[in-house]
């Protein structure tokens, strides 16, 4: 029977759709109720990870170091989990602090073109003994050869596993099926994928994700995540049963996390709403959904306009200052060629 | 009118194209351009450019001190800090191109003459080079800053395996930069890599939290700075004026570059050299003055604020 591991950032990508507000006491509840569904990773922190708390991309309610002892205080059997972006988080300001709290795995994360600037937190996360892998962000926009270049940086740095997401929601599954085929023939370590709802195809990808060969896929509650969310984790675990790969997860108790997630995390359950269909279209970062909405009101623009001009300059995620500046065109006439 | 003689530790891109813009300088000619292979792409360059080049790192200052009066290190922040106790010793003015934090940190727009005073002075960042002038104006406008966080984006080809490999260095000096120019209490710095093609230029987001923002003051004054910067770096340019946007200070700034050595785009690259040229012409002014050149007068002072380098 082949085995899926199963990675949950509710925690963390769920962050993204509450403007990174997530309270200690939601952080405490549904880690506990993934911890006793057999959820073998949990992710937390800032929707962009580790230090990431900024006015770029918004600040969190939960410091670094609170959202890792409450996580950690109700995870007494699933590993816990972080989102680590080099050019936010720094080995001493962060990542050093983070692994003294028990941290078990490490996802060190890249746009896709740029794994090289993953090097030094990789080696330093597997010179200390914890779990690393890395994660190439926004994969739609690198040709399947690049992706596969870039994910063999990885292993050559000491990540046991890379990753590759669907940031913006853009994948049909032959594209997946595709990319994940090259990474697992070009790699010696574990292939994943996480995947994001734009275009409805998330569970559909992650499917072709393992028929192509990936063995750790990313879900969350209730899809909680940024725009139209992400790939549905309890959905996930269903369909897995029913194609007999074996994930570990308990489906009554991973329901049973999704209703508390509901109940306790989200003020909407993520939907494939117009401007989610313009995001993974248009190939931009689902994440900068809320700020797109809210710049779009200030200058009276049409948010559309703004994603498909966001998508024309190929903005990569963390970019969100550009949105402003695209506004600021946009209202003065001036777009991209 | 003579020139002060410089040397240039580093054969790679920073170094290459500072030679570029030293063989345009007035003030400046590069007696000793040097690395550790002879063939790299940057001593082919200078040997085709007919400089005197050197593989022997420092010690082709050490056993030839004659041969410059300042060096610019373009090498690494570990090599830096061998250099300088050698270059020291030797009496050499060093501008620090590395993120080593020796030195007195320079940024031409608010403390040029200042730093004259120091023998060894560090050129903080590209990111910090962008960003520290409106910083320092933030901090002038605003009795207390509670907070700047500066987002810098480069095209992904602008960013060698240096800048790749350091940029938790990268982080740190320009957070401590932000700090010190502008006084706030707390300072971020971000950095992002953007692949896209045709490469982007370089752009830098400053946001900053203040109790009273005051936007008209900082609308009055933002352009005197940028002017004082295009002084030494043309092409930086003002592209989101401050604004208030969602109770944040938000300043967006575009920098191409000159396009010597280094294609326009790594606008980057291009500042911290411009910057570290004009400082090193500032220490050149100084000496030749004192070495009594300045009593041809004053066609030396009106050539003053014309970087003679654009020319």
């Amino acid at each position: 029977m082949k085995k899926i591991l199963i990675s949950d950032p509710t925690l963390r990508d769920g962050n993204h759709a509450v403007r990174h507000q997530l309270q200690k006491h939601q952080v405490a509840i549904y880690a506990a109720a993934a911890d006793a569904a057999g959820i073998p990773i949990v992710e937390v922190g800032h929707g962009n990870g580790l230090g990431a708390s900024s006015l770029q991309v918004g600040e969190s309610s939960l410091g670094d170091a609170e959202f890792l002892r409450v996580a950690k205080e109700n995870l007494p059997t699933s590993k816990l989990g972080i989102h680590v972006i080099p050019g936010f988080a720094t080995i001493k300001k962060d990542l050093q602090q983070a692994l003294g709290m028990g941290v078990d795995v490490v996802r060190v994360a890249s746009h896709c073109t740029e794994a090289d600037t993953t090097q030094r937190h990789i080696s330093y996360v597997r010179e200390r003994g914890k779990e690393v892998f890395g994660v190439l962000m926004m994969s739609h926009m690198a040709s399947k050869e690049e992706l596969a270049e870039e994910a063999v940086k990885m292993e050559s740095y000491g990540a046991e596993a890379v990753i590759i997401m669907d940031s913006a929601g853009a994948y049909l599954p032959a594209d997946v099926t595709e990319r994940i085929g090259i990474l697992v023939a070009s790699l010696t370590i574990p292939v994943g994928f996480h995947g994001h709802n734009n275009l409805g195809m998330a569970i559909a990808n992650s499917v072709a994700a393992v028929e192509a060969g990936a063995s750790i896929i990313d879900g969350t509650a209730r899809g909680f995540g940024a725009g139209a969310g992400n790939t549905q984790l309890e959905v996930l675990i269903a369909v897995f049963d029913k194609m007999g790969f074996e994930t570990g997860v308990d489906l009554y108790q991973v329901l049973d996390a999704a209703d508390i997630a509901e109940r306790e995390l989200m003020k909407n359950i993520p939907s494939i709403k117009s401007l989610s269909v313009v995001s993974g279209v248009a190939g931009v970062f689902s994440g900068f959904a809320k700020h797109v909405e809210r710049v779009a009101g200030e200058y009276d623009l049409d948010p559309r306009d703004i994603f498909f001009e966001l998508g024309r300059r190929k903005a990569v995620a963390g970019q969100e200052d550009m949105i402003i500046e695209v506004a600021l065109n946009l209202k003065a006439g001036v777009r991209a060629a | 009118m003579g020139k002060m003689k410089v040397a240039i530790l580093g054969s790679g891109n920073i170094g290459t194209d500072l030679l570029i813009k030293i063989m345009r300088s007035r003030y400046l000619e590069c007696g000793l351009f040097i690395g550790r292979n002879l063939s790299s792409p940057g001593m082919t360059k200078a040997n085709m450019l007919g400089v005197r080049i050197s593989d022997r790192s420092i010690d082709a200052i050490a056993d030839d001190p004659d041969i410059c009066d300042l060096v610019f290190d373009a090498t690494s922040a570990r090599d830096h800090h061998r250099h300088w106790p050698v270059l020291e010793s030797l009496g050499k003015v060093v501008i620090d191109m590395t993120p080593a934090q020796v030195g007195a940190m320079c940024v031409p727009a608010i403390n040029l003459n200042e730093s004259l005073s120091h023998q060894n002075i560090n050129m903080v960042t590209c990111g910090g080079q962008a960003s520290i002038p409106m910083a320092h104006l933030i901090g002038q406008h605003h009795e207390e800053v509670e907070y700047i966080e500066v987002v810098s984006s480069i095209a992904s080809r602008s960013a060698g395996p240096a800048t790749r490999i350091n940029l938790d260095e990268y982080i740190e000096t320009t957070e401590k930069g932000i700090r010190a120019f502008s006084g706030c209490r707390e300072a971020k710095a971000i950095l992002i890599l953007n692949p896209a093609q045709p490469c982007v230029d370089m752009q830098t987001t400053i946001f900053a939290k203040v109790a009273h923002p005051d936007i008209e003051g900082l609308r009055r004054t933002v352009n005197e700075m940028v002017k004082r910067i295009q002084h030494y770096v043309p092409d930086y340019q003002l592209i989101v004026p401050p604004v208030l946007e969602d109770g944040r200070i938000v300043i967006t700034v575009k920098v191409q570059g000159l396009g010597d050595y280094l294609p326009r785009f790594a606008g980057n690259l291009d500042i911290i050299n411009c910057a570290a040229i004009a400082a090193a012409e500032a220490y050149a002014k100084e000496m030749l003055k004192n070495a009594g050149f300045g009593t041809q007068g004053e066609r030396y002072e009106e050539n003053i604020d014309k970087r003679s380098y654009l020319a």
